[in-house]
């Protein structure tokens, strides 16, 4: 099925970039949604049944982030199609736009369900092509910074990753195999070459963490999050990252069935301190409210390693976190695309009183704000908390501390921000030839928080079942 | 003779540290290619002829001819300035590159492996750090895009060193070789030109906090 899919999605994307007719651009998003959907029916229908000679494997974990890739998928469609509303519409830089969104989630289906070291390696590079079209849809000088910066910092992250997967096959034939599939590496973990291995997890996980968002190439992620339409920056701060988690998790996987566990968590504890550090720093600075949601996403990122890091129940929270996560952003990237419609800025200098122009945009954001900050009765709540609890129980009570008193500066400098974006009237803001945006806009934001809230308080037995598979191979 | 290319390989680097134009620059690219070329055909003697046919178009049709001609039209089409312009004066780029060169040499001491020549993992990891100095030490975009290259050079080098058993890796690894290079190359570095008048990497410094 995933051949007919990539086939379909490689179709589709191709006839987009060459078609000039809006209504046929409908047409062809349309069916390429009603066949994400059905992809993601079928691989949930057909778990751990490998395909396409072994190289793709639908687990558990590949299933729930794809499910929620599809979720996602279909507001993004739909506020692009606000986006060419609103903005100018060229029919080219359209089929550009449309054409690059289609490939871009079919190339993270493809990375998630990836059963391969090389074969993620491969579909984690065309998600830098196709992500790196949409950041460039503006076509200006900045948009071509961001674009540049992206590309370049993506190219070198995904040369490292190279190396590593070089390094890993030569342990691998000193263990006397050549496959380099998840499975067959997981069974032959405890047989791989330490020093080898060692080098490998270190330029993988530097390589991925350009996806993932964080220290050390965070860097690109920013100015790529800010500089693309709003509901490009959604599918880039919200699944694309989780693309780099997915690369990141399943070699670490291995990784925890050899002596080097110990070693690995304190790199990524490290990495991931970090990470909430500079997203802290950042935040009290950060004027531009598109690049301080970008932040944010850094501290998730961060905070989901260190719940990985942790063990015990804090390997469940990082995936319900992860995920979770993804639903809060996204929603809170497509709501700034009707921010900025209205006061045709993104500095927070030039926001505010938003509760007067747009209701149920403003509800949006202060829920927006209240799961991203982790709050009752966001689901983020839950997650953070058991990787608290984690942390505590695994004596990592230091880290525990810093990551608190990292958190509240956060949240604080969030609020602050918000709250002016929500309450204080802008100043010299002109409010005569302000657009109406229609209630319905908002719709899609408000179920994506639903979910944010009903996974985290009362997930399906289902649901539950699907997280408590995907961590099965970490140790206990 | 396969440790008589790697050396002269090393060696280019040390002249790349030190060299003063984007023809020195070029023409280290080139003489860079053949010898990859050397190495890949004495090494390489185990896969299937469509693999190294393959694995020789890519050095010396792509590293040697076609990578080199594109920058050349680059610089000439956005009239380049050809001094590299670095941070640093040579000097010192001498001195850290010749360090780092002797620090990979005295890491490779460390491993004991009877499947991996050493020299591949010395001149590959000598050449990765180069290309990564160079990036950060010189001022044009350009230059930025050749230091790539280098490290795409070394990355080369050690597919190689496991190419004899795992062929598909080599391939993979031209592929991300022939994707960057053209996309980067190609497409963008072009842009730049059309959008800014100067290729500096001080004109991309708009997006911070």
């Amino acid at each position: 099925m995933i051949a007919e899919y990539l086939t379909g999605a490689i179709i589709i994307s191709a006839l987009l970039f060459l078609n000039r007719n809006r209504l046929l651009n409908y047409m062809l998003v349309a069916i390429f949604i009603t066949g994400q959907c059905a992809f993601t029916a079928y691989e949930y229908n057909h778990r751990n049944v490998d395909e396409f000679f072994g190289f793709f494997k639908p687990d558990a974990l590949s299933i729930l982030l794809l499910i929620t890739l599809s979720i996602i998928s279909i507001p993004a469609y739909y506020h692009s199609y606000v986006y060419f509303l609103k903005h100018k519409d060229i029919p080219q830089q359209r089929g550009i736009y449309f054409s690059a969104m289609t490939m871009l989630i079919a190339a993270i289906s493809a990375a998630y369900l990836s059963n391969h070291v090389a074969v993620t390696w491969i579909f984690v590079e065309l998600t830098t092509l196709s992500a790196s079209a949409l950041i460039y849809h503006r076509r200006n000088s900045r948009t071509l910074e961001g674009t540049w910066k992206y590309i370049f910092v993506c190219s070198i992250s995904i040369t490292f990753v190279f190396i590593g997967i070089l390094f890993l096959s030569i342990a691998l034939q000193q263990a006397g195999h050549t496959d380099l599939s998840f499975p067959d590496l997981l069974n032959n973990a405890s047989g791989l070459n330490i020093f080898w291995l060692r080098l490998a997890f270190i330029f993988i996980f530097t390589g991925y963490t350009a996806k993932l968002g964080l220290v050390p190439m965070y860097t690109a992620g920013i100015d790529a999050k800010d500089k693309a339409p709003s509901p490009a920056g959604a599918l880039l701060g919200s699944v694309l990252m989780n693309v780099g988690f997915i690369g990141i998790f399943r070699f670490y996987e291995i990784i925890a069935h050899t002596s080097l566990h110990l070693w690995a968590n304190h790199i990524i504890m490290i990495a991931a301190l970090l990470s909430v550090f500079v997203s802290a720093v950042y935040m009290l600075k950060v004027k531009n409210i598109k690049r301080m949601l970008a932040y944010s996403s850094i501290e998730h990122a961060g905070i989901v390693m260190l719940g990985l890091v942790a063990g015990g129940i804090g390997y469940y929270a990082a995936i319900l976190h992860i995920i979770l996560h993804a639903f809060a952003k996204s929603s809170m990237f497509f709501q700034m695309g009707q921010v900025y419609r209205i006061y045709k800025s993104k500095s927070i200098y030039d926001v505010g009183n938003y509760f007067k122009y747009n209701l149920a945009g403003a509800m949006v954001l202060l829920l927006a704000f209240f799961c991203s900050a982790a709050m009752p009765p966001s689901g983020l709540f839950i997650s953070e908390f058991m990787i608290f609890r984690s942390l505590f129980e695994a004596h990592y009570l230091f880290v525990l501390i810093v990551l608190l008193i990292l958190l509240t500066i956060i949240i604080w400098a969030f609020g602050k921000n918000i709250f002016k974006l929500l309450f204080t009237p802008a100043v010299e803001f002109n409010d005569e030839e302000v657009e109406k945006i229609k209630w319905y806009e908002s719709i899609s934001q408000f179920v994506l928080l639903g979910l944010v809230i009903y996974l985290g308080f009362n997930p399906p037995a289902e649901f539950i079942d699907l997280i408590n598979d995907a961590i099965k191979n970490l140790p206990h | 003779m396969i440790n008589v290319l790697l050396i002269t390989f090393a060696m280019t680097l040390i002249y790349l540290s030190i060299a003063n134009r984007m023809g020195s620059y070029i023409k280290i690219l080139v003489f860079q290619g053949l010898l990859l070329f050397g190495v890949s055909f004495i090494e390489l003697k185990e896969i299937n002829i469509l693999n190294l046919i393959f694995i020789l178009f890519e050095t010396i049709v792509f590293k040697t001819i076609a990578v080199p001609l594109l920058l050349n039209y680059i610089i000439r089409r956005n009239r380049i300035t050809r001094e590299v312009e670095p941070f640093l004066p040579n000097f010192i780029s001498l001195i850290i590159v010749t360090f780092i060169i002797i620090v990979t040499f005295l890491l490779s001491n460390i491993i004991e492996d009877p499947h991996l020549n050493k020299i591949y993992f010395v001149v590959a990891f000598s050449s990765l750090f180069t290309g990564l100095y160079i990036i950060i030490t010189r001022k044009k975009i350009i230059t930025h895009v050749m230091g790539f290259l280098v490290i795409e050079n070394g990355v080369f080098i050690l597919s190689l060193a496991v190419g004899n058993e795992m062929p598909m890796l080599v391939n993979t690894g031209i592929l991300l070789d022939l994707f960057v290079s053209v996309l980067v190359l190609g497409i963008f570095v072009n842009k730049i030109g059309d959008v800014l008048k100067d290729v500096d990497v001080e004109q991309l410094q708009n997006l911070k906090d």
